[in-house]
């Protein structure tokens, strides 16, 4: 995990620099993640099927909230119609499973298709800005609902049952559920952290910094914010077909269905709360939302109203979230996406304060 | 006829459109806010009206100048206050605000009058009344006063804008806000009246949408914010009657659309939006919609 850059070599003004991607060693916390992601997989030998269907929707506002963390933490983009993949994605699961092909591996399709729906769905709002695309990819939702609802073969306005999955026991079934939805959110996470690591990342971060000055040093901005459109329907994507998979039903609609924006409320305010423009935040901001909505279940709609509140507050006056405020406290990063560089004679053991990230 | 009546109803109809979309066209234009909850506005407009009916026992008309009233006084609180709070921390956290706005409104709404639609003013002889035009063509008086009355509104706002002292004071502060504050005029309350006006108009607006269908908590994310969008994108940004064009060109076409299959109404008015924004997305009279 520690990637080392000698400078040395290049500038001889600077004998002693070294640059890494964190401060510390992340070998304990890349083997505590894969530590974790084990337990995590053996979840449903030692609890009950209630828990981890609790835990397969959990898991799904956690993929949706890396997406939403992706698009608008760190490209900009400011979605509110993420709902329009994640019901393709239910389709997309849906519409081969009637044709005889197995809901898991309608997974994978549903991440493909998704992807594949967002690049005309790109082009037209390309051009748009913060709040102007915001509420154009809602409408883009809306359109993608209405097109859906007019095709009488896959439900129309009502909404179809999966089938493929009656053959299986029902602790059976939401185990395997739960490793899909599981294994979803762990690409998610672990794609958004490569991608970050990658040159797309770098471009990311030059736009976020000075988008004019990226532009004008050669920065392909459009390129970049269209990678990452793509890459969170595909996340989206994959979500809404592990929501088919955990319903075994497809309901269109915007009141309770899978094109209901309450879907991008849920994903945006997971990641406020957690902190935008972090990995760890939407996983924070999952746990929480999730323990909200568990205490407030018996009260309707209250969870989002309080959720609402939580992330207005947070948007106002904690603006990096929870892990910003855990990342002043103890400074610590479990996915160093950005680099550290270390003043010449600084001791890797000292964790000195002055040597800002 | 039908499709003369078609149209007609259309435009009518674009009248309401512009009603709401004159106040998320205002604060975008004014402090660059992109409001999300602007339709939620709107039905909570409406059901402040079922409520002040409820209590009062005011006929349905006479009940709108209060809820105008009451609705302004929210939009110059909560501008003063949330809005303004965010501003002064970027557009991300205006989006983030609005759109939370937005999910409390409708979740409240909800909560407190659950998802049934309900209607105003239903019975009155008001609501029902309509003429004939030859043997096809029959127009509801009420959709006619919506109209004229949209018009009056965009006309008195513009002429407001225009002619009044805060009305210039709004322009100048949209114009420069630094420049505006250094000839002494105090943005913040600026924004305040910007704000109250915008949901003003958006409470006229959701009062008439309860009064020619029926409202319903979800109604403000389902159709009305992205009518009013599209309105607002059609018609072209920073020009009133831009904004009517808008609405009247989203009427014409959802009328048309449904005239051909009653399913297609609202994907024919998206189409026409979608349409405008890719060959012409500066709008059919604004000035640029990308910047």
């Amino acid at each position: 995990m520690t990637e080392q850059v000698e400078a040395s070599s290049r500038s001889a003004d600077l004998p002693d620099l070294r640059v890494t991607r964190s401060r510390r060693n992340t070998l304990p916390s890349g083997i505590g993640a894969l530590v974790l992601i084990v337990v995590l997989f053996a979840f449903p030998y030692y609890v009950g099927p209630g828990t981890t269907g609790i835990m397969v929707q959990g898991l799904i506002v956690l993929t949706l909230a890396s997406m939403w963390n992706l698009l608008a933490g760190y490209a900009g983009l400011v979605s509110v119609g993420q709902q329009a993949f994640f019901g393709l994605g239910a389709y997309f699961v849906l519409i081969p499973a009637t044709h005889g092909i197995t809901p898991w591996f309608g997974l994978v399709i549903a991440a493909i298709g998704a992807a594949v729906c967002a690049v005309p769905l790109w082009w037209l709002v390309a051009r748009l800005r913060l709040g102007y695309f915001a509420i154009a990819t809602w409408v883009l939702a809306s359109v993608v609902m209405l097109v859906i609802e007019q095709i009488s073969s896959i439900g129309g306005g009502t909404g179809e049952p999966l089938p493929g999955l009656s053959g299986m026991q029902p602790a059976v079934l939401t185990a395997y559920t739960y490793w899909a939805a599981l294994t979803v959110a762990v690409l998610a996470i672990g794609g958004v952290y490569l991608l970050l690591r990658s040159k797309i990342g770098l471009t990311l971060t030059a736009i976020r910094d000075d988008e004019r000055a990226a532009r004008s040093s050669g920065v392909r901005v459009g390129l970049a914010r269209m990678g990452v459109f793509i890459a969170a329907a595909a996340g989206c994507g994959a979500a809404g077909g592990v929501l088919a998979i955990e319903q075994l039903q497809v309901v269109p609609g915007t009141a309770g269905g899978v094109f209901s924006v309450q879907w991008t409320a849920e994903m945006a305010f997971a990641v406020i709360i957690g902190g935008l423009g972090t990995i760890e935040g939407p996983i924070l901001g999952t746990i929480v939302f999730m323990v909200l909505q568990q205490k407030l279940q018996s009260y309707n709609a209250w969870y989002l109203i309080v959720l609402g509140v939580v992330a207005i507050a947070i948007a106002l006056f904690a603006r990096r979230g929870l892990w910003g405020l855990v990342v002043d406290r103890f400074n610590i990063r479990l996915f160093p996406v950005g680099y550290h560089l270390w003043a010449p004679g600084e001791k890797r053991k000292r964790q000195a304060a002055h040597a800002a990230p | 006829m039908a499709w003369v009546n078609a149209i007609i109803q259309g435009i009518l109809i674009g009248g309401l459109y512009a009603l709401f979309a004159c106040g998320l066209s205002l604060m975008f234009g004014v402090m660059k806010v992109v409001n999300l909850a602007h339709g939620d506005l709107a039905v909570l407009a409406g059901y402040i009206g079922v409520g002040v009916i409820a209590v009062t026992h005011v006929p349905v008309l006479w009940s709108i100048p209060v809820v105008v009233v009451l609705m302004a006084g929210i939009g110059y609180i909560l501008q003063r206050s949330l809005i303004q709070g965010a501003i002064s921390r970027g557009e991300l956290t205006t989006l983030i605000v609005t759109f939370g706005l937005s999910i409390i409104i409708e979740n409240a709404l909800q909560q407190f009058f659950t998802a049934n639609s309900r209607g105003l003013g239903v019975g009155d002889s008001f609501i029902t009344a309509s003429f004939s035009i030859g043997s096809q063509i029959t127009i509801a008086w009420l959709y006619v006063v919506i109209f004229v009355l949209a018009v009056v509104v965009l006309l008195g706002l513009s002429l407001y804008l225009s002619r009044s002292r805060y009305g210039r004071l709004i322009r100048a502060v949209a114009d420069d806000q630094e420049a505006a504050q250094l000839s002494g005029a105090n943005y913040r309350h600026v924004f305040g009246i910007a704000a109250a006006i915008a949901f003003g108009t958006v409470a006229v607006a959701g009062m008439f949408e309860g009064m020619i269908t029926t409202i319903s908590p979800t109604l403000g994310t389902d159709t009305i914010l992205l009518f009013a969008f599209a309105s607002v994108v059609i018609g072209g940004l920073g020009s009133l009657w831009g904004t009517l064009l808008g609405g009247v060109i989203l009427g014409v076409s959802q009328a048309v659309g449904a005239q051909i299959s009653p399913s297609w109404e609202q994907l024919a008015g998206y189409a026409v939006f979608l349409l405008v924004l890719v060959i012409r997305p500066q709008g059919l009279v604004g000035q640029g919609a990308t910047s």
